[in-house]
This record gives C-alpha cells, structure tokens and sequence, in this order.
C-alpha cells in the first residue's frame, strides 16, 4: 500500500502481539450500525496519474498577466524563498513547543517578528495569522479588550472583504460596527464618540489612495479609542509607517512579502502593536532567552494568554497561524534587503502611475482614485466591469475588478515592478478595445 | 545517536554590512515624492538586514539544521497526525499558484471544479450535506461551526435562551476559547472511569439553556466514545447541537462518519488528516461540513456547480458572513484533494487502521517499559501514557531529544497527570516503534536511577533548557528590544 | 509554609490586612508556590468597584494563569504597581512587598465570611 511501510508480515506480527487477526477487529468495539458507511470516491490513482489529471484541471483554467489587486498582487520573489520554505526540517515541524529542538522555526520566527516590527514602525509584532482579514478582525478585538468597550468604527475605505470578516467577529461577541462612507477616495475627519474603542483605517485604502490618519488618530486617542491601521507591508518601504502616524495597532495581508497569488491563499496576517498592548496579542510571540549555560535561545513566550492554557479566557483561540507563509517573507526581506525592496516597491508604484496615465486615455474612462497611490487604483468605466474583465481574459489579461459598492462602473487595477512597458501597453491597447467595443 | 547540530547562528540582522546587496529584484526608475508627495515617505529605511543571498540561503540552511520534522525524524506528537505527507502533494499545490482570486469566473474553472469536488469527497467521509472550505485552521474552523450554529439558534428566536456550550474535561483548548469568542459560556462535562464521556452528567446539563456540545472522537484520550449514539441522540432532544472536532479524525477516516453518529457540524483539519505538512504552525485549512438545517447559515462564498459551469454564490440571506478574505487556504485544498485522489477510499481506510495498529502496538510496547496507561481501553490512533512514578513527563520529554525523537505531547490531556500523548501514525515502520520503544526504556531507566541525569536533559541539543522565567518576565521579542 | 495570624483569607488563597476601613490584598505564600514563578500580574484599574467574588486580577506564571478575586466589596483605592518590573516580589514576599491591591471596604462585614488563619491550615491541611 502507498505512503505506508508496513509489510504483511509486519502487519500480522502487529495484530498478533495485540491478539487480533485482522485490521477490522481495531474497530470492532464501535457501534456496528456506524461501520463501513457507503462512500462514493474516485478510484485511487498512481503519482503520475494524478499529476495528469491535476494539469487537465489547472488547463480548464485560463493563465495570463494579472492587473488584479485587493492586497494580492503578482509581485517577484526571488528564487532562493523557495528553496529555503521547502527545507523539510521547516516544512515538516510542527508548532515550536520543545524549543531545545526546534530552534531553528523558532529564530526564524523572532526574525519575522524583528522585520514586521521595523516595517509597522510599531514595538512588536506576533507570529502570524491567517490573512490581512482575519489580521484586522483579532486587531479590532485586541482594541476592545484594551479599552474595555464595545463599539467600532471602520472606514468604508478598508477592503470590503476585510469589513465583512470583522462584522462577522464582532456580531459573535456583541460589539457594534459602524461604517463611515469615504468621500471621493478618502476617509473624511469625523468626530470619535466616547464608547469607541476602535477606529479603523486603510492606507492605501481600497481605491489604492495613500490616506494621511495622523489627524484621525488623534482624534481618536482623544476619545479614548485605538487606531488600528490596515497597511500594504511592501508600500511600508517607503511610505510612512503606522508607527509615526500614530496608529496604536497595524495589520495586513503579508501575501506582498513573498507568496504566490495562489488563488487567494495559503498566505499570512500580520499584526504589530504598541508595546502597552503586548499582553493582548493573540497567537504565538517568541522571545529570546537563555539556556542553562548561558548560550542564547528562544522559545514561545507569554502563552499563558493562548487557547492551551487558558481555554475559554484566551485572547483569541487560534492555534495553527500561518509560519510557512510568514517564513516564506522573511526570507524574501532578508534577500531584498532595505535596498531592494524600496526598489521594488517605488517599481510597483512607477508601474502603476504609468498604467494609470494610459487606461486613463481611453475614451468614457474617469478616475475614481486619485494620486498618491500606491499599486492599486480603480476607475469608473463606460460600461460592466464584468464585461471588460472578461473580454481582457481573451485578451491573456486579467485586469478590472468590479468593485460595484464604490460606484457605478467601478474597476480596481493593480500594476506590479515585474510589468515591462511592453506589458503596460499591451494591457492597454487589450483595455481600450474591451472598452470601446 | 542523537541529532547532528550546526553550531550558533547569529540573527540576520548580526550578519548585516552597510551597502551589501541581495537578490538582484525588477524596479523602475521613480521619484518618490513626485509619485507620493514628499510629506508621505518615509524618513528612515526599515532596518531590514543587508546581506548578500548566499549569506541568506546559508543562514537559514543552518537554521534548519537547528529544527527537527517529520522528514528528519519519528515526530509522535499527540492529536497533531505529524504524518508523512506524500511530496507529490507539493507538487500539486504549484500547478495553480497562479490563479489571482479576482480573475473572471470562466477562467478559474478548473480550481473551482477542484473545490466542489474536494467538497463532495469531504462531505461523503463525514456524512454531511454541505461544506465551506473557507476557515484557514482547525480553530478557525471551530469558529465557524459555532457561528453557524449560533446563527440558526438565533433564527429560531432561541439564542437569548441557549447561552450554554459544553465540552468534556478532556477537551482542546482551542474548544472552550472558541466558544467564548462567539460570546457562549462554556461548562465543563466530566470524563467517567473508563475515559469517555459521563453520560449521566452530560444529560443532567443538558436543557433549553444549551445551545451546543463539541466533542472530539475518538476523544483526546484516544478513544472511541461508544455511547455515541445515546449522547446525540440525548443532546438533540432537548433541542441542542453537535459540534464534532475533526482533529482525531484520522482514526476513523472512511470507517466511521460523524453525521452517522448524529453530529450537526464537524471541521476537518485538512492539516492533520488530509496530508498537508505543518509548516512549523501553518497554514493549513478547516473546512466545515454541516447538516441540511444548518446549510443556509454557512459562509460565503460557496462553489456551486451549474449547467454552465462553476460559480461562487454570495447572496445567502442567512449566512454568518464571511470568516476569511478570497477563498480560503486554496493551496492546502489541492493537496488534500490530491491525497484522496491517489488514495481512494481503501488506501484512506488502510491508513486509518494504520494508524490505529501503530498506536496499539506502541502502547503495548512501552507498557512493557513501566508506563502506565491510565485509561487502557480500546484506544485508537493515540493513548496518553505516563511515565513511570518518579518521573515527570517534561524530564521524559527532553531526554527522548537526546535519543533523537520528538517527545510526544506533554501536559495534554489535563485531567492526567504528567500526560504523554503519543500518535505515532500511520507513515512509520514497525522497526521506527521499537526503536522509540527501547528509547523510552532507557531513559525510564536512567531517569529513574539518576534523577540528577533526568533533570538536565537535554545534553546534546543545541540549547539546553532554556530560561523560560527569563523570556516571560521580560519578553524581547525583535532585535533590539529592551536592550 | 508561612500563615500569618493577623491576617483573614479566602478559600481561593487570597488574603486580607485590613488596616483603616482598607483592605490589602495578596495571595498566600501556599499559593505563590503552587503557582511557580510568577512572570506578569494583571491588576485592577483604580477606582474600580469590585464585589467580593468578583475575578478582578490575574497572576501569570510560565504555563498557567490564575485568576485572583476580590475577598470584600469596596473601590480599588491602590495596586501594587512596582509588580510591573518585579513580578517576582509575588514569589519572595507574597505577605509584604508582594501585595496586589488595596479596596476601600464598602461592607465590613463581609471580612467575618473569610477565614481565620486556623482556619485557613486546615483547609491547606485538607487540601494536602
């Protein structure tokens, strides 16, 4: 059988020390009518089989050049965060519980921890969680706890998905959300009522537009409430950190730093806070220390906050984060370095201002954001941005998200260091006859 | 025997030169005030290390030759499957890495085709009638299950009232947390003589306050909770609903369903069970299969197949929401439907037994070694021994460093003592169990006659011991901090 | 294991030194040592109102986190604040300068439901 070492011999020796005769008797003391349901599977199939079949389906699907955002861009990754990522000893470990072992998980962690502190401009930063999603909805929660309340306020500005992940973690513990509409592509200034306890912020907000919260987040701390900043890491090379705008807690999607569009996912979240908030983070922290002859180490810190130990007063109950993915960044700063990633960063910008100039050209096309932005931008278009994105995909292109809640026609675009002129002006030339036709 | 260590490796940041240069990466010429006005850029580079990428592939290289996995060694931790997962799985996931979420439908069939199908499989191994795939971990899965039971409680005008979710003493962590995340007080159900569930205690809790019990089964003692079908069948008569953790499905794949046995809800670890290797904590996936009642309050989106093909659905009235952004851990959806596919239902059933023989076998040997098995049933694909009296698991554990294995899990489940929670799974050989056998019986040994020994254990890792006070008291968690 | 006999306790292992209508609060050398190194405590903010029952503290060692609970009704009037730096007073004197919070009574009769420090060994005798 696959997968599996054991010999018959092996098998019967096993069973026989056990003093049964058949692999069925390990289940003879379950119910009887549980037992051998019907189940319909596909017969197995060998590797290379299965490789056939995997590519049959991967071609049902349509390859091209991606204009796609929503804080997933095609972005480059040098070569060596694969080989690293796909070092067993990573990828087959397991959450670092006996440190003495698992030094290795554990340095690269607080590495991690190091580089998404220095990006936030924040004190420190946690392990990992799931998605940019996920990230905000356990940075708001964290913000309660902090402040003891119960209401929240979001600008529409921060990524639809994001918003709805968050209503979805406030609704389970009664917290209300209110949503403040963005005027043109910004957040405008609104006052911060005294039962807040957290204000949200996207920057570059949805539309791509770098917001300015510093003013925000002092109205909010005049409140009695936290910033919490949703921020692109890639655009933290040079854009200024959450840190020095005065957000109190950041998050984001990491899928920037290393990871493939992957259709969504597996990536990572993260979330870096003030150091007064630290004893609030969810998931795993790791700290450096010291063993018994005085030789640095590290180990999993503070775990008294987590599920295992404390079990219905945890800060949160994830276990499993996302450590493959965050390491899989790690890798990718330290190859780049400050240098390189400010290269590809201002490269991602450049791209897209120049995209920007010339989908603009095109006749009926108006923008909805305005500069600065980032990588991403979005446009109100003479007709369904479902029509246009689907003529692009003929075209080899995928461009023009419908983004129907910022307006009539709305698309999101995104451009990336690893587009060439040519590329820029083939998309266009595509942009313009799916728009015009 | 033992591990062979590279010696300390400094941080990157230790390794970083002023004006070194890493990969060579695409960029444009830009001026960056110009494209973001100066008032917004940033006035001084993230600290981020400068070194060249041989220095990056060496140093982490030699990291991970400070790190034990499943590929470098026998990794028996309790309620975690540290099973092989088959490296053409790897190779599945990198066919479709491509794929941008926000692409038109008509060009991401196939992934779509993948997830209904994967779907389908997970459904018929359960016994449910619906699934997301969406929930990025097993406790994420957990929330979301209790979610939607929460939510079809509320639609039926009885959450006010159902304020209750209990779990057994023997549960996860990740169990009673997650309940109290949806806003439910948790109670804590005994476990009776024999290790399962006091029934009798439960069916006293149990009531219109109730609004869900979450069980594990086999349990976290490793087993089978034989009155399955009186307990569920119990709980929904007072009108309250069975949430299955599908951590220890393993045991059990394709043998034995928990829709059969009367659950509502179950999440899979497709991580543990569905051969996703673990990452050093992720990412893995799990998807929540639910009953028919249940299925209109299930995240969206959802893949729904139609003559025309595949399409996402959002516009569920009665759904929770959404759980994650996109479509949840897509990568680790393909490789579990690339384990089935090269499995079939017999190869999962066969690993399944597998897994339950290896346990057994195990137990049985180290009995022989002076552990005890406090609760010595029928267990399945993991049993929670304890050391010989005298000596502690945590002394047991670090001394099997020095032996070259992973320690099982320590401390877990809490209602035993000195818990060594052991799942050697279904990937490893006979030859690989004894070998832990006479390992174990060493150290029972020695520890015993030398309890000075014992307690410095490990000798041979790359740190001994380390200074957890120290860490906690005074956290330093990045380069730098508090120093 | 040190009991002070001036002092009054809980059954949860507080205990109380009532001096001027203020109650200060700590917990027992017994349950100092159950706990292990203490490495983070969570205090009440002051000015709080607690009522006696109420979990209105936290005290962390390396694997556990234990709940403390106010032992009398009253205002949190003070905590002990230099346990931010040095959780390890909690350890090395859990009776003087490891105390947690101070509550101004709001019913002094509620110290008569506490136990003496009799009583209190034989709950620790009982306990084994």
């Amino acid at each position: 059988m696959p997968y599996t070492p054991h010999t018959e011999e092996d098998i019967q020796a096993m069973l026989r020390a056990l003093g049964l005769s058949r692999l069925e008797d390990l289940y003879a003391h379950l119910p009887q009518d549980l037992l051998n349901p019907p189940i319909a599977l596909p017969e197995p199939m060998d590797e290379d089989a299965l490789l056939r079949h995997l590519r049959d389906l991967a071609g049902e699907n349509r390859a091209g050049k991606v204009f796609l955002g929503g804080g997933v861009r095609d972005h480059f990754i040098p070569a060596v965060v694969d080989t690293v990522a796909s070092r067993g000893e990573f990828l087959t470990a397991y959450t670092p519980y006996q440190a003495e072992a698992s030094q290795g998980v554990l340095q690269a962690i607080f590495e991690y921890q190091t580089m998404i502190a220095e990006l936030t401009g924040l004190d420190v930063a946690n392990a990992s969680l799931y998605d940019g999603a996920s990230a905000l909805a356990e940075g708001v929660l964290l913000a309660l706890r902090a402040t003891r309340r119960m209401h929240v306020v979001v600008s529409q500005g921060v990524h639809p998905e994001y918003r709805a992940v968050l209503a979805t973690y406030l609704n389970a513990v009664g917290a209300t959300l209110d949503e403040v509409a963005l005027d043109g592509d910004r957040t405008p200034a609104f006052p911060v009522a005294e039962d807040v306890g957290a204000v949200v912020v996207q920057s570059p907000n949805f539309l791509g537009r770098i917001e300015t919260y510093g003013a925000l987040a002092e109205a909010a701390h005049a409140a009695g409430a936290l910033l919490v900043a949703v921020v692109d890491p890639l655009s933290l090379a040079v854009l200024r950190p959450p840190g020095e705008l005065g957000a109190d807690v950041a998050v984001g999607e990491g899928q920037p730093l290393g990871n493939p569009l992957g259709f969504g996912g597996p990536h990572f979240g993260f979330i870096a806070v003030r150091e007064a908030l630290l004893r609030q983070l969810p998931g795993r922290l790791v700290s450096m220390t010291e063993d018994a002859e005085g030789r640095r180490g590290f180990v999993l810190a503070l775990s008294a906050r987590e599920q295992h130990i404390r079990r219905a007063k945890a800060k949160s109950n994830i276990t499993t984060n996302a450590q493959n993915a965050a390491l899989r960044a790690t890798v990718h700063l330290a190859a780049l370095g400050p240098a390189g990633l400010r290269g590809v960063a201002l490269g991602a910008a450049a791209a897209a201002r120049r995209l920007y100039q010339l989908l603009l050209e095109a006749e009926g096309v108006a923008p909805l954001t305005t500069p600065p932005f980032f990588a991403e931008f979005a446009l109100r278009l003479p007709k369904d941005p479902a029509e246009v994105r689907g003529l692009l995909a003929e075209a080899g292109f995928h461009g023009a998200y419908p983004i129907p809640e910022y307006g009539e026609n709305a698309a999101l675009f995104a451009a990336s260091e690893r587009m060439t002129e040519d590329d820029l002006l083939a998309f266009a030339r595509a942009f313009f006859v799916a728009v015009g036709g | 025997m033992g591990f062979c260590w590279p010696d300390q490796v400094p941080l990157i940041f230790e390794r970083s030169r002023k004006g070194r240069r890493g990969t060579l990466a695409p960029r444009r010429e830009a001026d960056p005030a110009a494209l973001f006005g100066a008032e917004n850029l940033r006035k001084t580079p993230p600290a981020l290390p400068e070194v060249d990428e041989l220095t990056v592939l060496r140093h982490y290289t030699n990291l991970s030759r400070r790190q034990v996995g499943v590929d470098t060694t026998f990794y028996p931790l309790g309620s975690c499957t540290m099973k092989y997962n088959p490296r053409v799985l790897e190779e599945a996931a990198r066919l479709f890495v491509g794929l941008h979420p926000y692409q038109d439908e008509g060009t991401v069939q196939g992934a779509l085709r993948l997830m209904f199908e994967l779907g389908e499989y997970l459904k018929a191994l359960t016994g449910m009638d619906a699934i997301t795939l969406q929930p990025a971990a097993g406790a994420h899965g957990e929330l979301t299950g209790i979610l939607v039971i929460r939510a079809y409680h509320e639609d039926r005008g009885e959450l006010k009232k159902r304020r209750v979710v209990l779990v057994p003493d023997s549960a996860h962590g990740s169990n009673p947390a997650t309940s109290a995340m949806a806003g439910f007080e948790v109670r804590e159900v005994p476990s009776d003589a024999d290790g399962e569930v006091d029934l009798e205690a439960l069916k006293r809790e149990l009531g219109e306050h109730v609004a869900a019990i979450m069980l594990t089964n086999p349990n976290t003692l490793g087993l089978f909770e034989r009155r399955i079908l009186s307990l569920t069948e119990a709980a929904h008569a007072a009108g309250v609903q069975l949430y299955y953790d599908g951590a220890n499905l393993n045991a059990i794949m394709g043998w034995a369903r928990p829709g059969d046995m009367g659950f509502d809800v179950v999440h899979l670890n497709l991580h543990k069970t569905f051969a996703t290797p673990h990452g050093g904590g992720g990412p893995g996936a799990g998807p929540v299969g639910v009953k028919a009642h249940l299925a209109p309050y299930l995240p969206v989106p959802l893949v729904e197949k139609t003559p025309a093909g595949y399409r996402l659905v959002t516009d569920r009235a009665k759904s929770i929401g959404r759980v994650r952004s996109f479509l949840g851990n897509f990568g680790v959806l393909v490789k579990a439907y690339a384990y089935i596919r090269l499995m079939g239902l017999a190869g999962l059933k066969r690993a399944a037994a597998l897994s339950v023989l290896n346990a057994r076998y195990l137990k049985e040997l180290l009995k022989k070694r002076g552990y005890r098995v406090p609760y010595d049933g029928p267990t399945m694909h993991e049993f929670v021994a304890q050391p010989p009296e005298g000596l502690r698991a945590l002394d047991v554990a670090k001394a099997l460093l020095d032996e070259g294995f992973h320690p099982p899990t320590v401390y877990f489940p809490l209602i035993v003592k000195e818990a060594l929670m052991i799942e050697p799974t279904e990937t490893e050989s006979r030859e690989t169990l004894d070998a832990f056998a006479e390992a174990m019986g060493r150290i029972a040994e020695r520890g015993l006659a030398d309890p000075e020994w014992i307690k410095g254990a490990p000798y041979t890792t790359p740190v001994r011991r380390l200074d957890e006070v120290k860490a906690n008291r005074r956290p330093r968690l990045r380069f730098g901090h508090r120093e | 294991m040190k009991v002070p006999e001036e002092l009054r306790y809980r059954e949860t292992h507080e205990w109380v030194r009532v001096e001027d209508g203020e109650a200060l609060v700590g917990i027992t050398d017994y349950a100092q040592g159950e706990l292990g190194d203490v490495v983070y405590v969570e205090l009440p903010e002051v000015g709080r109102a607690v009522s006696a029952g109420e979990a209105v503290a936290v005290i962390e060692s390396v694997k556990t986190a234990s709940d403390i609970y106010a032992p009398v009704s009253g205002e949190v009037v003070a905590v002990n604040e230099a346990l931010a730096d040095h959780p390890e007073k909690v350890n090395e004197d859990p009776y003087g300068e490891g105390w947690l919070f101070k509550v101004r009574l709001a019913d002094p009769a509620e110290l008569e439901a506490l136990l003496d420090a009799e009583a209190y060994k034989r709950l620790l005798e009982a306990e084994g």
